[in-house]
Order: structure tokens, then C-alpha cells, then sequence
């Protein structure tokens, strides 16, 4: 591995090194390493680029890291990842992908992710989008993932996108049955020219389901977001979508919430905020001796963290 | 010590210039100095001009001698110049402690961020971590602020109406505060307040209304002034 991509994984996956545990680690369109564990197994797709993952019923406190790091310029691909998590599981899954594009050509992946979470399985998903290099060439994220949850299992997701990402359009699925929880936490900052689009859909199916979709953003320069989260509410249950964003610049941010209850016992709640820095805010902290861009700094850094 | 020469502050209202801060000459150099008077009077806005939020129209303002007039908000707190809000802003996603952190100007220990908690009367276990976001109500809000302005320790303090909304925590904890403010940094601390018990520990009183220095002095020649029946009051204060 070269020192570019050590960095790639260091943002991504906060590794320093080869991690412990099960891993997959895809570097410029091939596999660069993986290791299984007695309960954890991953299996190349045959019919398509990806892997299978199949995590054993009954796993507990086991980690998979599936960093994918692209370095070379003009690099395009589509990942299929499917995991499949067995009952009474509960595991924490670390993906991540990180583009350093130095040249002139787009660089893009677009990683497809599949999730059946058994039966009383709790999961903790992180995902982190990362990207540098000085070329001209954009960088590129797509990421797709399908979520389907069985009765009395958890689901958290944590999506960051910080740094330089220069397109992205995701898109999230889930379906819960009876007393299936999901909660999605989404962080982008954008800056530049960039563009960001989310789009969220979740249907509550089950008895006692429940959801919670918070997205805080923040747009810079003259990048644009764009937020759309639905919830469909088809069964006694209860579903929230947040999305605060902070405006500066020349920026623009749209938020697109939507909520439909398909039962008289769903309960749903859409919330939607969009603003610049409050002024007093800077006041504030230039008076404890920040300067104006420090306090600026600092304001953001709380709100996304 | 902190100085005002012949500083006004005027506004357009309604294509009229209206003065807020009619010609203030005053010197702040006393442990307690409390600012008084009828809502509307420039209070609050004199208190933003010494942090430097608003700039006079006219006048000068000296910090020991140093013209600071010009100088913005953070080179102010720079030099030592604190500033309470009289409404205490939120901030999603900041903690109570990274707020004092930042107060500090350096890192602190958790230890430490409880000590000015606990002076403020909160319960610093209940509060280090929690966000200074809505969830937080206006009381706690306020003791934060007061705590915040404890952790800089800086020469000038100005606090903006900080009994409001300290129902559960008594006046006198409040005081103490500011004794022990003194105590540690011999400053001088500015006070607006409406409050007896506070205009009571004040060293200076200054009477602020229609945005001119109506009357200023001790407490005992401002405050029976202040209550309106001179001779008959000292009874009341002596209570308060």
C-alpha cells in the first residue's frame, strides 16, 4: 500500500494499519486484502463486482472494516456489497471510501449495499466519504443502500461527508417489520462547486416500528444540497426526519420532507430548518476572544459533530 | 480602569436620528458598579459598546489609558474585557465544557469546568456534557453565562441583568459570586441590574435614563434617591 493510500484509509476508516478482526479492503477496482473470522465471512460476487458478507446468528461485539480507497485517476466502478446478518447479532460494520484523483479524469464509485438484518440483530453502520487530490478530475460518490430490517432489530447509521466530495446522490431504502428500529444520523459539508444530493425512504410496515432521520449540513461557497426524506407510516408506529442546515456564502440548500401515515395509529413528525450562522452566535464567541473566523470554525464544528 | 469621554451613540428611526447614548462621560473603577434605571434608558447598549458590539457615533472609550474605541470584539476581550448577555445564546451541538474550554482559552480539566459550575449553583455532573442547545432553559442558561464570564477572569466584567430568571438560586450565591470574582482578580465589575439586593453591594451607582447619566454615587445617595422617599426608605434597604 502506498502512502497515498494509507492516508485514504486513515480518513476513511480511522485505521492506522492492517486492521483486526474481519476486513475487506478494495483499492483501485481490486481486492487488497481480506481476512475472515469464524463468525464473520466474505465471499467474492461471481456474477458482479462485490462481495457477499454473511455474518453468523448470534455474533456478538465483532467488528468488519470494508474500506474501498481509489487513487487512480479515471477510475469507474459499481460495488454490489450484500450483508447478511443473522439473528440475535450485533456487530458494528465500518465502510468508508476515499478518492485522491491528482488527474484530469472523473473518478467515481458507486458502492450499492444491501442489508438484512435478522431477526433481534443490532447493528452499527458507519460510513465515511473522503476526498482530495488536486486534478481537475471530479470526484465522484454514489452510494445506494437498501436496508431490511425483521422483527425487534436495530439499526444505526452514522454517514459523514466532510471533504472534498465533489458530486454525490444518495440514496437510502429501509423497510422495517414489527418493532424493528432504525436511525439514521447524516452529516455533509459542502464546499466549492460541489453538489450533494440525499434521498431517504423509509417504510414503517410494522407493529411498534420506529424511525429517526437527522441530517445536519452545512453548505459553503457555491455548492448546492439537496434533502429528501419520506416516511411512509403503514402500520401503528412512529417515524421522525430532521434536516438543519447552516447556509453561507452563495450557497443554496432545499429540504424536501415528506411524511404519509397509511394508519390511523401512525404517528409522524417532519422538521426542517435552514439558516446562516446566527450573528449573535459569532458576537458571542468573539467576545470569549475567537476571532470572527474561528468562531465560525468552532460553530460548525459542533453542529456537525 | 475603564473610561467613557463624551461618547454618544445615535440611530436613524424613521428617517429621524435618534440618540441613544447621549453625550456618557463616566470612569468604572470601583469593585461593584451598578447600572440602573427605567427600560429604554441605554443600559444595554452601553454595555455593548465596552464589548465593542456597537461603536459610539462619537466619544472615546479608554481601557488603563488605551484608546480602544476602534478596536473590535475579540481584541477587546483581548485585552481583558468580559461581556454576560443579558439573553444567553444556544449553540446546537456544543457542550457546556467545550463553551467554558473556549471561555478559558485553554484546554481545562473536567475538574475544572466543574469548579465553575459548581459556583454558579449547577450540578456540574448533570451538565458538562449536554449541549447548550434548546434543551437547556433559560435559568441554566443564564448561570452558564455567568460561569463562562468566572473562567475568563479578565479585569473587566460586565454582566447584563444576571439575576434574571435565577428563581431557584438565591441572590445572595449570586453576591458571593461576584466577591469571590473580585477576590481572585481585583477587577472591576459592571452590573446592570433593577435589583435592590444588587444595587445594595454596589460600590458606585449610576442612574442611566433617556440615554443620559441622570444621576451618579454611592449607594447610600443613589439608592433612597432611587426608591423616592429619601428618610424613609433606609428602613426598606437596611431589610433588603
Amino acid at each position: 500500500m502506498d502512502q497515498i493510500q494509507k492516508e485514504l484509509l486513515e480518513q476513511v476508516a480511522e485505521l492506522h494499519e492492517i486492521p483486526t478482526g474481519a476486513y475487506n479492503i478494495r483499492a483501485n477496482g481490486g481486492t487488497y486484502g481480506r481476512n475472515t473470522t469464524a463468525n464473520i465471512d466474505i465471499v467474492t460476487k461471481e456474477d458482479k463486482p462485490g462481495i457477499d458478507i454473511f455474518i453468523k446468528p448470534g455474533t456478538k461485539n465483532e467488528s468488519l472494516h470494508i474500506p474501498v480507497l481509489l487513487s487512480q485517476t479515471g477510475l469507474k466502478e459499481v460495488v454490489y456489497n450484500d450483508f447478511h446478518i443473522g439473528e440475535d447479532c450485533d456487530v458494528t460494520i465500518i465502510a468508508g471510501c476515499g478518492i485522491h484523483n491528482g488527474g484530469d479524469e472523473n473518478s467515481e464509485h458507486s458502492g450499492i449495499h444491501s442489508f438484512f438484518v435478522g431477526k433481534n440483530a443490532k447493528v452499527r453502520y458507519v460510513e465515511k466519504h473522503y476526498g482530495r487530490g488536486d486534478g481537475n478530475g471530479k470526484r465522484i460518490m454514489n452510494p445506494t443502500t437498501i436496508v431490511k430490517m425483521e422483527e425487534g432489530s436495530y439499526m444505526e447509521m452514522d454517514t459523514v461527508q466532510i471533504k472534498g466530495v465533489d458530486s454525490t446522490e444518495r440514496l437510502t431504502q429501509a423497510e422495517l417489520l414489527k418493532d424493528a428500529t432504525l436511525i439514521i444520523k447524516e452529516k455533509i459539508m459542502t464546499h466549492g462547486n460541489q453538489h450533494a444530493k440525499t434521498d431517504f425512504t423509509v417504510d414503517l410496515n410494522g407493529e411498534n416500528s420506529s424511525a429517526n432521520v437527522i441530517s445536519r449540513s452545512v453548505a459553503k461557497d457555491k455548492s448546492h444540497q439537496l434533502f429528501l426524506s419520506k416516511i411512509n407510516g403503514n402500520a401503528k408506529c412512529a417515524g421522525h426526519t430532521e434536516c438543519d442546515a447552516i447556509i453561507m456564502d452563495e450557497a443554496s440548500v432545499s429540504a424536501i420532507p415528506e411524511i404519509t401515515a397509511n394508519h390511523v395509529e401512525a404517528s409522524l413528525i417532519h422538521e426542517a430548518a435552514i439558516g446562516k450562522i446566527a450573528g449573535e452566535q459569532l458576537i458571542k464567541l468573539m467576545t470569549l476572544g475567537l476571532t470572527e473566523a474561528e468562531a465560525e470554525a468552532a460553530i460548525i464544528n459542533g453542529f456537525l459533530k | 480602569m475603564l473610561e467613557l469621554r463624551n461618547v454618544s451613540y445615535e440611530v436613524e428611526d424613521n428617517k429621524t436620528q435618534k440618540e441613544i447614548l447621549k453625550n456618557i462621560s463616566i470612569s468604572f473603577d470601583e469593585r461593584f458598579i451598578a447600572i440602573t434605571g427605567p427600560n429604554g434608558g441605554g443600559k444595554s447598549t452601553l454595555a455593548k459598546m465596552i464589548a465593542g458590539i456597537i461603536k459610539p457615533t462619537s466619544g472615546q472609550i479608554l481601557l488603563d489609558g488605551e484608546d480602544i474605541t476602534d478596536l473590535s470584539i475579540t481584541e477587546r476581550a483581548g485585552r481583558g474585557i468580559s461581556y454576560a448577555f443579558q439573553q444567553p445564546v444556544r449553540f446546537k451541538g456544543i457542550t457546556v465544557k467545550e463553551l467554558i474550554k473556549l471561555a478559558a482559552g485553554k484546554e481545562i480539566t473536567t475538574t475544572d469546568a466543574c469548579k465553575y459550575l459548581s459556583e454558579v449553583g449547577l450540578c456540574a455532573r448533570d451538565y458538562i456534557n449536554r449541549e447548550v442547545n434548546a434543551s437547556l432553559s433559560g435559568g441554566e442558561l443564564k448561570r452558564i453565562e455567568i460561569a463562562m464570564i468566572i473562567a475568563r477572569g479578565t479585569k473587566i466584567s460586565v454582566f447584563d441583568e444576571p439575576e434574571a430568571g435565577i428563581d431557584l438560586w438565591s441572590f445572595n450565591s449570586l453576591i458571593k459570586v461576584f466577591e469571590s470574582m473580585h477576590e481572585k482578580i481585583q477587577g472591576n465589575i459592571i452590573i446592570i441590574s433593577h435589583q435592590e439586593r444588587i444595587l445594595n453591594i454596589a460600590d458606585k451607582v449610576i442612574v442611566l435614563a433617556d440615554g443620559s447619566i441622570r444621576s451618579v454615587g454611592t449607594r447610600d445617595e443613589i439608592l433612597p434617591e432611587l426608591l423616592g422617599t429619601v428618610g424613609s426608605c433606609k428602613q426598606l434597604t437596611d431589610k433588603l
